[in-house]
């Protein structure tokens, strides 16, 4: 026993030590995080983003150096709150509740205290700046807009939030980072790659070299320049036009897919959303729920599409051979139904046949020949369902599966969703329980996108490009499959032919006969659409949407548009007038319908916007 | 030369090189990133120590060529030097950190009070080898705990308690020689009792102490037991139990009472007081199974353990060397002390067998007491890691300790 004791306690220290030794170095991980925090300092290198240009290499978006004030908690020591203070004009309270959110943040890692200095504060920080122990200037570089208009195709970068930096681990605390439009769909490429050094640190906090001699850190890599496909100036007229007016006006090159315009009424200038007064100038953007600036009409309105919808309902009609173009159908002011009921149409000369039904806009055509559709098959399920797979190759009711930051599918009903309302098979339903759907009112709804695309489908007699706004990075045209492969649709070419010509007769001698342009070609089609809200739980009518479609020049055309005018009543009213003028200045140039530029630049709707809020009763379509 | 028919050791001195060697390596690695930056600190620690250790090798020589004999025959005068040495402190001896524990001779500081460890273990050796002596012999006890208490004295006066503790270390010796297994027994029941009474307050120890007592008397009581020792050893546990609470709250300094808290796991302050410990910890911890690799620990490099090249020395082996250095590390340690325990007991002398057992008590406290502190699950005491940890006085020390055994051992056929 006496020679034995001291084997045992040695082997059972032994044990003791060993147990303990794969405790901290195998089985308790925390230790290496802990190490890393305190001896690795990581100073971040941020490059320039990219620059923005439009398709004709017109700059729109470069940038501006910025300095925010960041601050280490940990390191912190005491200093002059009074002077650090009134450099940077803020209360000291504020920026002790600011420092005290950084620390709960993480004492470890920097946080912005004050984002975005001025030039002058920066001069002056500067110089007192080591006498601030634990704060340091972080540069960053901040958006330069060089236009005051494509707020929302443009997009703005925010910094990170919580969220993004917990999914997303390239981002730290004060990144910026692209909250919408083209920033945050092209994010990657316009942010490039920051830098990042590895500085081994003592305790102390000095520095004493690069860590692993600089193994693997990394010099910033510049943020790459795009193209958009948007044309600047056509972008900037439209934005004029559809001043003091709510709508969106989106337009496509056919032959392409490619956006040239995307506009959204009321809109904002884009550099109001940059630098310090970003933060109080979007509150107020974001609270401005009548006028909703930051609501993209163009992509995000579901509005039901109305009379231009006829277009594809006559293409339809026409694959599915239950009407030829010489069909003619009576009309007598309207289209009578059912038991008494009855859809209203406008005075024009009856019966007519396809083109002249769609340069007329005549309903009762349209009843006709959508209910022929339906009627096709054995139940009005299958008929249904073939009218919504017609649509579904025009890419209606569904996401486009473009590049832009937000968007709706809108809505195009099939054969379980009237199954759904009208509780069948307790209950049936025939073909005129949908008959909206023939003038693109009922269920049908469709974005401003949605109705361009259209279009430009009907314009190039049968598919098109999915609509894209990415031109080209660093000067090379992309080459992305999914914007330079066709979507054809279920229609064949030729059944255009006559859809085309109704259109065209549409600015010849029908309801867009005044807006015709010297020289150029337009189809188009007029729509206007019923519209409701509720005021006090009550659904009241508005004054009608002004819509129009359009594209030109009828042989081979180069644009291709859709134009939504709120309350705008009838179609030709605003929307013609508007489509009419975008399309000039595409082609042309230059106006050469001043009159009708006058008229539109003159108009303003805002009067028939305050109606529903006045409280007040009043009267719509005056 | 001497009748001398066996040979060294060299297990036990290649054991010996290859710590220092590696400790060498790791005292680079911790003293030469903070060189160019913190001037406070001695330029060239690594060369130093470099020095220091090319000058052991000639120590060794010396050592092995001195006739055995010489070391027990001179023990008294050698351990006269010794306290000497460690009472000329108080006259002589410069001031470090509070602690009168250097004398400084030109650029050289000495620790003397590393070198008395070894002269006492040859007085306890030559005094346990006395014809006469018999250490079951209250008598004897008195003298032997005398020749240990001395040095003792000295070094806690200086103050440095570590240093004072490793006397404790003499017990395995005297046990090993025939002291009651009873004062081992109460040695640790008293530590038990001390730490139990820290971390859990008195009022749980002493419900404790109680309870065992009856439930021990309960078991006896067909032996009719006397109530009154039972009383008595009760009494006795509870009086220390309570002395102990008093000693620590007003006799310890704050500091003392830091170190038991932290390691007692009762306060958590990772940037005052548990700093060394915490940042040991975070080193050893964040080495892995392989370590960062020699020279490129974080931790080591940023300087962040404090005393690293010295009493820390081992976290920069947990950093940079990972769990398999630390483990080799161990292994060492382990296979050097029962080594030793295997050669004193194949001596024939009790003189030779009483300083080998002195020698692995003395290195086994200072490697269970400096590992079980840098690992965090010992209090903080300042004494370094054999042959690991810089100093020239203390790897002078441990070297003088080890190969007068080593030598002592070739000789031992001599008897």
């Amino acid at each position: 026993m006496r020679k034995l004791l001291l084997y045992i306690i040695i082997i059972t220290t032994g044990i003791a030590f060993l147990a303990r030794l794969f405790y901290l170095q195998i089985m308790d991980e925390s230790f290496s995080v802990r190490s890393q925090d305190n001896a690795i300092e990581i100073v971040y290198d941020y490059p320039q983003r990219g620059y923005i240009y439009d398709r004709n290499d017109s700059l729109m978006v470069s940038n501006q150096p910025s300095y925010d004030v960041m601050a280490i908690p940990r390191n912190l020591k005491p200093f002059d709150t009074t002077e650090f203070c009134e450099i940077l004009s803020i209360e000291p309270n504020e920026l002790a509740k600011r420092l005290d959110k950084a620390k709960i943040y993480s004492p470890l890692l920097p946080s912005v205290i004050i984002p975005q200095l001025t030039k002058a504060e920066y001069a002056i920080l500067q110089e007192k700046m080591r006498k601030y122990e634990g704060f340091y200037i972080q540069k960053r570089s901040l958006r330069d807009y060089q236009v005051d208009h494509s707020a929302n195709v443009l997009g703005y970068i925010a910094q990170v939030n919580q969220q993004i930096i917990n999914d997303n681990p390239y981002y730290i605390s004060g990144d910026l980072i692209g909250r919408s439009g083209v920033e945050k769909t092209y994010e990657e490429l316009l942010r490039g790659e920051k830098g990042v050094k590895y500085i081994q640190k003592d305790r102390f906090n000095r520095d004493i070299g690069s860590y692993k001699d600089g193994i693997y850190d990394t010099l910033p890599t510049k943020g790459k320049d795009i193209n958009i496909t948007i044309d600047a100036e056509l972008q900037a007229y439209g934005e004029k036009l559809m001043e003091n007016k709510r709508g969106g006006i989106v337009a496509i090159e056919p032959g392409t897919g490619e956006i040239l315009s995307m506009i959204t009424a009321p809109s904002y200038d884009p550099s109001l959303l940059v630098g310090r007064k970003r933060s109080p100038n979007y509150t107020k953007l974001y609270y401005d729920s009548i006028a909703r600036p930051l609501y993209d009409r163009g992509l995000l309105a579901e509005y039901p599409p109305g009379s231009p919808f006829k277009a594809v309902n006559a293409l339809i009609a026409l694959q599915e051979n239950v009407v030829d173009t010489t069909d003619s159908f009576q009309c007598n002011h309207g289209y009578s139904y059912g038991r008494g009921r009855r859809m209203g149409c406008h005075a024009h000369r009856s019966p007519l046949a396809m083109v002249d039904g769609i340069a007329q806009s005549c309903n009762a055509y349209f009843a006709n020949v959508y209910r022929k559709v339906i009627e096709k098959y054995p139940t009005p399920q299958e008929g249904m369902n073939t009218w919504h797979d017609h649509l579904e190759s025009f890419g209606f009711g569904q996401y486009l599966g473009n590049d832009l930051s937000t968007g709706r599918p809108g809505k195009i009903p099939d054969a379980d969703y009237y199954n759904k309302i009208y509780n069948y098979p307790t209950y049936k339903w025939y073909s005129t329980a949908t008959l909206s759907n023939a003038i693109g009112q009922g269920e049908v709804l469709m974005t401003p996108i949605q109705l361009a695309n259209m279009t430009a489908t009907i314009a190039n007699h049968g598919w098109y490009y999915t609509p894209h706004i990415l031109k080209k990075i660093e000067g090379d045209p992309i080459k992305e499959e999914r914007f330079t492969v066709k979507n054809h649709t279920t229609i064949d070419p030729e059944n255009f032919k006559p859809v085309v010509e109704g259109m065209h007769k549409v600015y010849k001698s029908g309801t867009a006969s005044r807006m015709q342009i010297p020289d150029i070609e337009i189809a188009g089609k007029t729509g206007t659409a019923e519209n409701f809200t509720r005021i006090d739980g009550k659904r009241v009518q508005l004054t009608d949407h002004s819509i129009f479609v359009a594209f030109a020049p009828v042989e081979n055309p180069k644009i291709a548009l859709a134009v939504f005018v709120e309350n705008g009543y009838w179609g030709s009213r605003y929307a013609g007038k508007i489509a009419s003028l975008m399309i000039e200045k595409y082609i042309k140039r230059e106006i050469t319908r001043t009159d009708l530029e006058d008229w539109i630049l003159s108009h303003s709707l805002e009067d028939e916007y305050a109606k529903p809020l006045s409280g007040e009763p009043f009267i719509i379509n005056q | 030369m001497s009748r001398s028919n066996a040979s060294f050791d060299w297990t036990t001195i290649f054991i010996y090189f290859l710590l220092v060697g590696f400790g060498w390596a790791n005292i680079y690695s911790a003293s030469s990133a903070q060189s160019s930056q913190d001037f406070f600190e001695f330029n060239q620690i690594y060369s130093k120590q470099g020095l220091w250790i090319v000058l052991s090798v000639i120590l060794i020589v010396i050592l092995l060529s001195i006739e055995a004999k010489f070391y027990q025959r001179f023990s008294s005068v050698i351990y006269a030097i010794s306290l000497v040495s460690l009472a000329g402190l108080f006259i002589f001896g410069s001031t470090i950190a509070g602690q009168t524990a250097w004398y400084q001779i030109g650029p050289v500081s000495i620790q003397p009070a590393e070198f008395a460890k070894a002269a006492t273990a040859l007085a306890v050796a030559k005094y346990l080898s006395g014809i006469q002596t018999d250490i079951r012999d209250f008598k004897h006890q008195m003298g032997v705990f005398v020749i240990i208490a001395l040095p003792m004295i000295l070094v806690l006066l200086q103050p440095d308690a570590g240093s004072a503790l490793i006397y404790f270390s003499f017990a395995f010796a005297l046990y090993r020689e025939g002291l009651h297994f009873a004062y081992l027994l109460l040695g640790f029941f008293a530590a038990s009792l001390f730490v139990a009474t820290l971390a859990f307050g008195p009022i749980w120890v002493i419900a404790g102490i109680v309870l065992i007592a009856i439930l021990v008397y309960l078991k006896n009581l067909k032996r009719r037991p006397n109530i009154i020792k039972y009383l008595f050893f009760a009494g006795v546990a509870v009086g220390f139990s309570l002395s102990v609470n008093y000693v620590f709250e007003n006799v310890f300094k704050q500091h003392h009472r830091d170190r038991f808290n932290i390691v007692l796991g009762k306060e958590v302050d990772a940037r005052g007081i548990g700093y060394n410990t915490n940042q040991s910890e975070i080193a050893i911890g964040s080495g892995g199974w392989f370590g960062k690799g020699w020279t490129e620990g974080t931790q080591t490099k940023g300087h962040f353990v404090p005393e690293q090249h010295t009493d820390y020395i081992f976290s920069t082996v947990g950093e940079e060397w990972g769990f398999v250095g630390s483990v080799f590390i161990l292994a060492l340690f382990i296979v050097l002390l029962l080594r030793l325990i295997y050669l004193s007991e194949r001596q024939r002398s009790t003189f030779n067998r009483v300083y080998g057992y002195s020698v692995v008590g003395i290195l086994f406290i200072h490697f269970m007491v400096n590992i079980g502190m840098v690992i965090g699950i010992f209090p903080t005491v300042g004494i370094p890691l054999p042959f690991l940890s810089y100093g020239g006085s203390g790897l002078w020390a441990f070297t003088i300790l080890l190969f007068i055994f080593i030598k002592l051992d070739a000789d031992r056929m001599a008897h």
